[in-house]
């Protein structure tokens, strides 16, 4: 009775041997590595660029140890594999192949990552190792919340502007506009009038819902967005923010960078192993919008309406702000051009004095405005204005040395850091909606380590103390409980593996959890081949009674917890979501391993002896005295009396 | 080895009134002590900043305190935690002062103008003075409501969803008694947490729904059982019939218990910080797990029982002649 057939043990080896397969990929280590590709459509990855990439390397002095060309782009990881060789590497191949340019806009993305030694025929059959979360490998994660009334209320404004020029255009005479957040409301004296307004909005652009108020000589035309126009605007929105991010990040170089749109108005980054946490957030975190402004006074002109505003005496239509080194100086509030109108901003080294700089262009019309602006201002300052939050900050307040144009450039005492910081703050100018951090998580690369560690720590010590206890108090069916727990710990972080779960912190604790549960199915089975011996049933009997039993048991309380791991799965984020994978799986591998695998070991040790005397099982201890009838196991199902 | 040599049956149910008179004592303190002093809220559910330092030697915590005082924050804590040199400093949310921005003033004051900082601002100082910045985290208070309402109908999912499989699988009277003996278990968690003030986070959370999905196993164990004695013990009463199981599921009980105690322990040992209250969560779960499905659930299944069909029609008699089939795999 307690053989199995070739096939369920064919089963059993089966999953031992993938298990291992998928399993072994994250035991080999992770190395520091460089990663070349592009973002640029008109770039190849190809092997001269895995040659340039070699040579300069070789030209830089550093030992390469490997190198790939895959369609990602080309990897190489080094001889030291320690990550000062890394970052030398990455400075070596900015030289040669971006120019130094480090902020994105060079034709190459040189990024450093951690590559995986896992030998090529594992990588090909997709035995691959774990992600790591951030927690356990250091990195930064940060969700950020779009102001979508922002985005309305700017594309009201636009639209108010459209308005005026499209009613002046066509001569249709009207008593003025107001906007209040996203609606736009336009007064007219005479109802023929708006007749016509109307119908020229409607036709000009079909996106606005317009609607007439008012009576007498008091006529309005309220002008809104119609809701399906708003959807889009909201969806393109989020979709041009994320690419900006998408960009800057990319440009910062940094490894495997996540940014995904969660929800209708959210983006999350995930940045791992980010060395520099301080630097990223000041890059996505400036999300504000951007304004060119007159300066009205600084150190060198009108510096006693300067002093003056310090002490609270600010000038009508100015503000005092101050800019990064702390200077304050005093700024008109309206604008000259705002971002929307800048295309582009890049680092770059001026042609004669080789200086830092950073070159503009703007668009047609922002290019006009400048003009206008600049031709009558030339030795004047003017502010680069970044507004966050409704808080101004001054980025830069260069001279302007000429009229300028579509493009110009600004100079000045810059390092090249500080000439590609501008350039990125200038280019967020481009970002369609306000944004703001709404959560954020940063954990140092020693702590990642440490988690590791602690983890690791957990689960060894864990199993290997659980492992003796099962054995002590089993003997043989002990052990063989202990050895279904190790396929169930190898099934798990195989599967894991091969559905590329990102492991947490939370998830090595439910792993050790889940263990931790996952013994109870063979308690159960054991303790319930005790109680068939104990009932006086003969070994073989006992065995196949015992997993039987315990079957129906297993069953249930397995069940009940998945609920709840599919509860925690449906509404935990983040950490518990991890946990809550890990918790399911986990119990759907202990029900293979504890009765399946478990039963097939039996089978195989005991199974096959005919007259089997005893089972090691531990102690049975018969009480002298049975004063209840024990639960006897060959019952048929009847209807109960009482009392 | 053999831990458990039971003679006999154990007169459980005698006893019963008094284990339901413990419990509801206990269980009266827990949500005494919620409603009193209520859930010490970790940053997930406040919102709010939380940094971990370490410091090259061991920090002077009175020096911390004033440099994050400085920030006039309003209610801070700085703490040790682990190690003289780990300090955990946590901030509410402050008004007028971007997110992004808390967490560098923090940063900041910590290391005042004698230790330079880094070009990456994750550590400051050289030497004995280094102060490394290990670990940030903001949450805002949308996002923090937010996990508490996801968390709460997490929880709510999960009472939900065991007590209709508990009523399909056994009857509505073990639904409603395993339910009432873990949600008992719950409470009494949410109860110590909030007695001690120890922090209630995400990974917390986590753990209370593990052991609600856990000790309902205990529950399961203990009905599947009766309702295995109703068919064999044909003329035993009803008190006999749920002594019986609980005296033949107990080393079992123990056992598993024990063994899923030990990897906890684990945790507990060696999980450092993030794990610890985690753990300590599952320790307290497991402890009353064991105490609430023996003490608690079965006595309320035969209370339920008594009072609603008055012994005439015991919970647990096999409703379908297939029920037998079932146990087989």
């Amino acid at each position: 009775m307690n053989r199995y057939p070739l096939w369920k043990y064919l089963i059993m080896i089966v999953a031992v041997v993938l298990g291992l397969l998928y399993t072994a990929p994250n035991l080999f280590p992770q190395v520091p590595a460089v990663q070349v590709s592009t973002n640029k459509a008109a770039i190849k990855l190809d092997n001269a660029l895995m040659g340039r990439v070699e040579s300069s390397l070789r030209d830089a002095g550093i030992p390469v140890s490997y190198s790939a060309l895959d369609a990602t782009g080309v990897h190489v990881r080094f001889a030291g594999g320690d990550t000062e060789t890394q970052i030398r590497a990455k400075d070596a191949l900015l030289k040669t192949l971006n120019n130094g340019v480090a902020d994105g806009t060079g034709p190459y993305i040189i990024a450093l990552t951690n590559e995986s030694t896992t030998p090529k025929w594992m990588q090909s059959m997709n035995a691959l190792p774990m992600f790591l979360g951030l927690d356990l490998r250091g990195g930064v994660h940060f969700l950020m919340q779009v102001d979508m009334k922002g985005a309305l209320d700017r594309a009201a404004e636009r639209n108010a502007a459209d308005i005026r020029g499209n009613l002046r255009e066509k001569k249709i005479s009207y008593n003025g506009l107001d906007r209040a957040g996203d609606t736009i409301a336009v007064r007219f004296s005479d109802a023929a009038e708006r007749e016509k307004a109307a119908k020229e909005l409607q036709t000009s652009s079909p996106d606005l819902l317009l609607r007439e108020d008012g009576s007498g000589t008091d006529l309005r035309l309220v002008v809104t967005l119609k809701d399906a126009a708003k959807q889009k605007l909201a969806d393109s929105a989020i979709e041009q923010n994320q690419k900006v991010l998408n960009n800057r990040i990319n440009g910062l170089g940094l490894t495997e960078p996540i940014i995904q749109r969660q929800g209708s108005d959210r983006i999350v980054i995930q940045v791992p192993g980010a060395s520099d946490p301080a630097r990223l957030k000041d890059v996505i975190g400036r999300t504000g919008t951007l304004e060119l402004r007159a300066v009205e006074g600084h150190a060198g002109k009108n510096a006693a309406s300067v002093d003056a505003a310090k002490n609270g005496n600010v000038p009508f239509g100015q503000e005092l702000l101050s800019d990064r080194s702390g200077e304050q100086i005093l700024v008109k509030k309206s604008y000259i051009i705002t971002g929307e109108r800048i295309t582009g901003a890049e680092p770059a080294f001026d042609g004669q004095s080789n200086q830092p700089i950073v070159r503009v262009t703007t668009d047609g019309q922002g290019a006009r405005a400048l003009r206008d602006y600049t031709s009558q201002n030339v030795k004047e300052r003017m502010a680069i204005v970044l507004i966050e939050k409704g808080k101004a900050e001054v980025i830069t307040a260069p001279t302007i040395q000429s009229e300028l144009g579509a493009n110009f450039q600004i100079s000045g005492n810059m390092t090249t850091r500080e000439t590609s910081d501008i350039a990125l703050l200038i280019r967020s100018g481009s970002i369609a909606a306000p944004m703001e951090i709404i959560e954020e998580r940063t954990v140092g690369p020693s702590l990642g380590a440490e988690n590791i560690e602690r983890g690791f720590n957990s689960v060894k010590w864990g199993f290997v103390a659980l492992a003796l206890f099962i054995i002590v108090y089993y003997m043989i069916m002990g052990l063989i409980s202990a050895l279904a727990l190790a396929v169930n710990l190898l099934l798990l972080i195989a599967i894991l593996s091969m559905l590329q779960a990102t492991l947490t912190l939370p998830g090595i604790a439910a792993i050790a959890l889940t263990l931790g549960m996952a013994i109870d199915a063979n308690v159960l089975i054991n303790e319930r081949i005790r109680e068939e011996l104990r009932a006086g049933a003969k070994p073989q009997e006992a065995i196949s009674l015992g997993f039987e039993h315990a079957w129906a048991t297993i069953l249930d309380s397995n069940i009940t917890t998945l609920i709840a791991g599919i509860a925690l799965f449906a509404f935990g984020t983040g950490p518990v979501k991890g946990f809550a994978v890990v918790h399911c799986l986990g119990i759907l591998t202990s029900m293979f391993s504890a009765v399946f695998f478990s039963r097939g070991i039996v089978n195989l040790v005991y199974g096959a002896k005919k007259k089997l005397e005893k089972i090691s099982i531990g102690t049975v201890w018969r009480p002298d005295d049975v004063l209840t009838k024990p639960a006897v196991s060959t019952g048929v199902p009847s209807t109960v009396e009482t009392k | 080895m053999e831990f458990f040599r039971i003679k006999g049956t154990l007169p459980i149910m005698k006893y019963a009134l008094w284990f339901n008179v413990i419990s509801f004592v206990t269980f009266a303190i827990a949500v005494g002590a919620l409603a009193y002093k209520g859930l010490n809220f970790g940053i997930d559910f406040k919102g709010g900043t939380v940094a971990e330092l370490r410091f090259a030697k061991p920090a002077e915590i009175d020096k911390v305190r004033v440099a994050v005082e400085s920030l006039k924050t309003g209610e801070a804590f700085v703490q040790n935690f682990g190690t003289a040199q780990d300090v955990l400093v946590r901030l509410p949310i402050v008004q007028n002062v971007s997110n992004a921005q808390t967490s560098e003033n923090l940063f900041a004051a910590i290391c005042g103008p004698s230790r330079p900082k880094n070009e990456a601002k994750t550590s400051c100082g050289e030497g004995a003075e280094k102060v490394e910045l290990k670990r940030v985290e903001f949450v805002g208070p949308q996002v923090g409501k937010e996990l508490f309402e996801s968390g709460a109908l997490a929880l709510l999912l999960v009472i939900a969803g065991i007590m209709a499989y508990l009523a399909v699988r056994f009857e509505w009277r073990f639904a409603v008694a395993a339910i009432i003996a873990n949600v008992h278990d719950v409470i009494i968690i949410l109860g110590l947490f909030a007695i001690f003030g120890w922090e209630f986070n995400l990974p917390v959370l986590a753990a209370c729904l593990a052991v609600l999905g856990y000790s309902v196993n205990e529950s399961v164990v203990i009905a599947d059982r009766v309702r295995e004695n109703f068919r064999k013990m044909r003329k035993a009463s009803v008190d006999e019939v749920i002594d019986n199981a609980i005296t033949s599921t107990m080393s079992r009980t123990i056992i598993t218990h024990g063994s899923t105690q030990i990897m906890v322990l684990g945790m507990l040992l060696f999980g450092g910080e993030t794990l610890h209250y985690f753990a300590l969560a599952l320790t307290i779960g497991i402890c009353f797990g064991i105490y609430s499905s023996v003490l608690v659930m079965a006595p309320l299944v035969r209370w339920l029982g008594v009072s609603r069909e008055n012994l005439v029609k015991p919970e647990g008699a096999p409703k379908d002649p297939l029920e037998a089939e079932k146990i087989l795999p």
